[in-house]
Order: C-alpha cells, then sequence, then structure tokens
C-alpha cells in the first residue's frame, strides 16, 4: 500500500502541477472519478471537464480538456492539451468564446464545422463553471 | 570633393544597416530563447504519451483503427512546413529544394501529389508550381497546441474518407542552433506503434481500460497525430529563429568589416586630396615669389 499520492498535471506547454495530494478527482469520459492513495491501476481517457484535487484540505481546481489519466497505486498522471487552474481563467475571453460559438450553433453554415464549434462551446462552459466556482 | 563626401555617406548607409541586422539577431536571439523553452517544456508531455501509446498498443489489434490502414498509395499529400518570415539563412530554401526533389520522386511513381503548405514561404513559393490544399500562412507569430489540433483538423477527416492513401510531413528537424535538416515523416498510415518495443514486465501494469482499450486507442491516436505536428511547429519555430541569429550575426560581421575598409579608403581619399592642395599651394606661393 502506497504511502501517498502524487499528482502530475503534464500539458504541451508545461508541467502544470506536480505534486503530493489527498484526493484527485478527474472527469472520465465515462464520468467523474476519484482517486485515493492505493487505487487499482486504470487508464481512462479524459475530454472536457473540471479536475480537482484537494491538498492540504484545500481543494483546487483545473479547467482541463482532451487527455488521459493514468492511475496507480501512488501516482496519478493527467496529461491533456491544456489545464488552466480557476484563478488563471481569463473569464472575459471564455464568455466571448461562448457566445462566438452559440453563434455559430444557432445559425449553422456551410463551412461552419458544427462538431468544433460544440466542443468550443463545451470547453467555453466549463471554463466559465470552474472559474467561477473558485 | 564628391568622391569623399560618396563614401563617407556609404560608410553612414551600411553603419545603419549594421543597426538593423544587430537588432534582429538580438530579437531572434531572445525568440529563439522562448522556442527552446517550449521544446523542453514539450519533451516530458510526448514521452509520457509514447509510453501510454506503446504499452495500449500492444493490448489491442491496432491495425484496425482507420488511422493505420494502409491502401495501395494513388493519392498522397505532402504537408510542408516553412517559416513566415525570411532572412533567416538557407532555412526555407533547403527546405524547399527538398521537398521539390520529394515531388518530383512521387510524381515520378505515377502518384498523384497534392501539397498542404504550412507557413508563409512555402506557400508563395509553391503558388504557382503545385496543387495547393489547406494552406496555412502567418502563424508562427503566436501558436498553441490549438494550432496543431486545427491542422490534424483538416488532416484527419479526408484520410478517414479515403480522399488520399498517404501523408508525409517535412519540416526541419532542430538539431541545434546551427544545424537543422529537412526530414521527412509518413503521418498515414501511422507508422506500427509499440510493435518492436520490448515492455520491461516489472513496468507492465494490468490497467483498468475506460473505455474499453480499442475506443481509448481511437482517442489517442489523433492526440498523436497533434504531437508529431505541433513537435514540427516548435522544431521549426526553434530552427527558424536560431537560422536567423545566425544569419544575422554574419551580416553583422559583414557590415563590419565593409565599414572598416571604407573608412580606410575614405582616409586615404582625404589624406591624397589633403595633399593635392597642398601642393596648390606651396606651387602658388612658388610661383609668387618667383613673379
Amino acid at each position: 500500500m502506497a504511502d501517498e499520492l502524487t499528482l502530475e498535471i503534464v500539458t504541451p506547454e508545461q508541467m502544470a502541477f506536480r505534486g503530493v495530494v489527498e484526493e484527485v478527482t478527474i472527469p472520465g469520459t465515462e464520468g467523474e472519478f476519484g482517486v485515493l492513495k492505493g487505487h487499482a491501476p486504470l487508464l481512462s481517457s479524459v475530454d472536457i471537464g473540471e479536475l480537482s484535487f484537494i491538498r492540504n484540505h484545500e481543494k483546487t481546481r483545473y479547467a482541463v480538456h482532451t487527455g488521459y489519466a493514468e492511475v496507480s497505486s501512488s501516482k496519478v498522471t493527467v496529461l491533456v492539451e491544456s489545464a488552466e487552474r480557476s484563478d488563471m481563467i481569463d473569464l472575459e475571453r471564455a464568455k466571448r468564446a461562448r457566445q462566438r460559438a452559440e453563434e455559430r450553433l444557432r445559425l449553422p453554415k456551410a463551412d461552419v464545422d458544427i462538431e468544433r464549434a460544440r466542443l468550443a462551446l463545451m470547453r467555453a462552459i466549463t471554463r466559465m463553471n470552474v472559474a467561477t466556482k473558485g | 570633393m564628391a568622391a569623399l563626401k560618396d563614401i563617407k555617406r556609404k560608410i553612414t548607409a551600411v553603419q545603419k544597416t549594421r543597426q538593423i541586422t544587430r537588432a534582429m539577431n538580438m530579437v531572434a536571439a531572445s525568440k529563439f530563447k522562448a522556442a527552446q523553452t517550449r521544446m523542453e517544456n514539450f519533451r516530458p508531455y510526448a514521452v509520457k504519451f509514447m509510453e501510454v501509446l506503446n504499452s495500449l498498443a500492444l493490448r489491442v489489434d491496432a491495425e484496425a483503427h482507420p488511422l493505420l490502414a494502409v491502401r495501395e498509395p494513388k493519392r498522397i499529400r505532402i504537408l510542408c512546413m516553412t517559416s513566415d518570415r525570411g532572412l533567416c539563412g538557407g532555412f526555407n530554401n533547403n527546405l524547399i529544394k527538398a521537398t521539390e526533389r520529394f515531388i518530383r520522386e512521387k510524381q515520378g511513381q505515377g502518384l498523384e501529389v497534392s501539397l498542404i503548405p504550412i507557413g508563409r514561404k512555402g506557400r508563395d513559393f509553391f503558388r504557382k508550381k503545385a496543387t495547393l490544399i489547406n494552406a496555412r500562412a502567418d502563424i508562427f507569430g503566436k501558436f498553441d497546441m490549438n494550432l496543431a489540433v486545427q491542422i490534424s483538423g483538416d488532416l484527419i477527416p479526408p484520410f478517414v474518407a479515403e480522399e488520399y492513401d498517404e501523408l508525409y510531413l517535412l519540416y526541419n528537424e532542430f538539431i541545434n542552433v546551427a544545424v537543422h535538416r529537412p526530414t521527412v515523416v509518413r503521418l498515414f498510415p501511422l507508422p506500427s506503434i509499440g510493435r518492436k518495443e520490448e515492455l520491461d514486465p516489472g513496468k507492465r501494469l494490468d490497467y483498468i481500460y475506460e473505455p474499453s482499450a480499442d475506443a481509448l486507442l481511437a482517442k489517442l491516436l489523433p492526440m498523436y497525430v497533434h504531437i508529431l505536428i505541433f513537435r514540427a511547429l516548435v522544431e521549426t519555430s526553434a530552427g527558424e529563429n536560431g537560422a536567423r541569429m545566425a544569419a544575422m550575426d554574419n551580416a553583422t560581421r559583414n557590415c563590419e568589416d565593409m565599414i572598416q575598409s571604407l573608412t580606410l579608403k575614405y582616409n586615404k581619399v582625404r589624406q591624397s586630396a589633403i595633399t593635392a592642395e597642398l601642393m596648390d599651394i606651396v606651387g602658388g606661393t612658388e610661383a609668387l615669389a618667383k613673379g
């Protein structure tokens, strides 16, 4: 049994977080799940959602999208294309992105990629949720 | 003293050029540093990803995925990645030449070739010479993973729809500041992954897969494409600025040489002008004394 749980959040731009945590909640494709130390090895894909962890009884939230989480008994590696901590999110930008995506979905044109707009909308909403919950 | 003035003007002009090349060198140096940091930060991401992808590929029948489908090549696409700006030595030229050679070689085999230029220099060069699709330019100023995702968005669906059979990526591989080598990478069908690698049995974990291993692979393969493209983008931007640093350093040095030789010439001309004037005066006085 492992004594502690290390969390690593890796993005293409940087190691977003690395440290010992008490608990992690991961937005898996099949649903959100929590990880404590001593978890069975698991590999899950991650789409769009809020990742949070508890460290020193304090909760930290990240908006993440596209990647996977690799869980072993003492370590969780979350590899995602983007991860933004709640206080780093540009709320105005997310709002604008949401508006843009909603407009595209409302008036679908031939040259607009609906799937892309839908994903952009989901990302924007996730960002806003994570940012406002603090 | 027309000649003297001309030389002076030339010296000033070269001094101004030197100022510009020096400034460009410094700008390129700082951009290069940023690009290098990016490259270093990206490495752990790529390494971790490959570990997982390889171990996953061992467990599933990887042939099944459409991005791995090998077809008899008839129509191929070539993605040629150059920088947006020039003044960086042979950086773009070398790659464009390599691309032309590659296109000729493939056309020689009777294949239909379309070109996807990324970066302004390549697009401008091939504009009238080849069939261009999905061109992108003026992107290197500020880019992130999103750009790689967008580029992949242009590449993946037509391959899956069998609109073309093979895709090659040509870019300048970054070796160090002074050295970058035009490289060809086959993107589609993706080279088989994890096949030959022997995985350390101690490291091999029996994972619970969520969703199934096949579904996971289907999610991870497009990410793999993003990674390959992002790496090429970052290496191109580092290589471009490294090449510009070297080119501008060279240019600054050439300016200095020129200023030196021009100054020497200037002094010589000035001296001979003074001598000539003195001779005139002496001659004049002598003539007066005699008269």
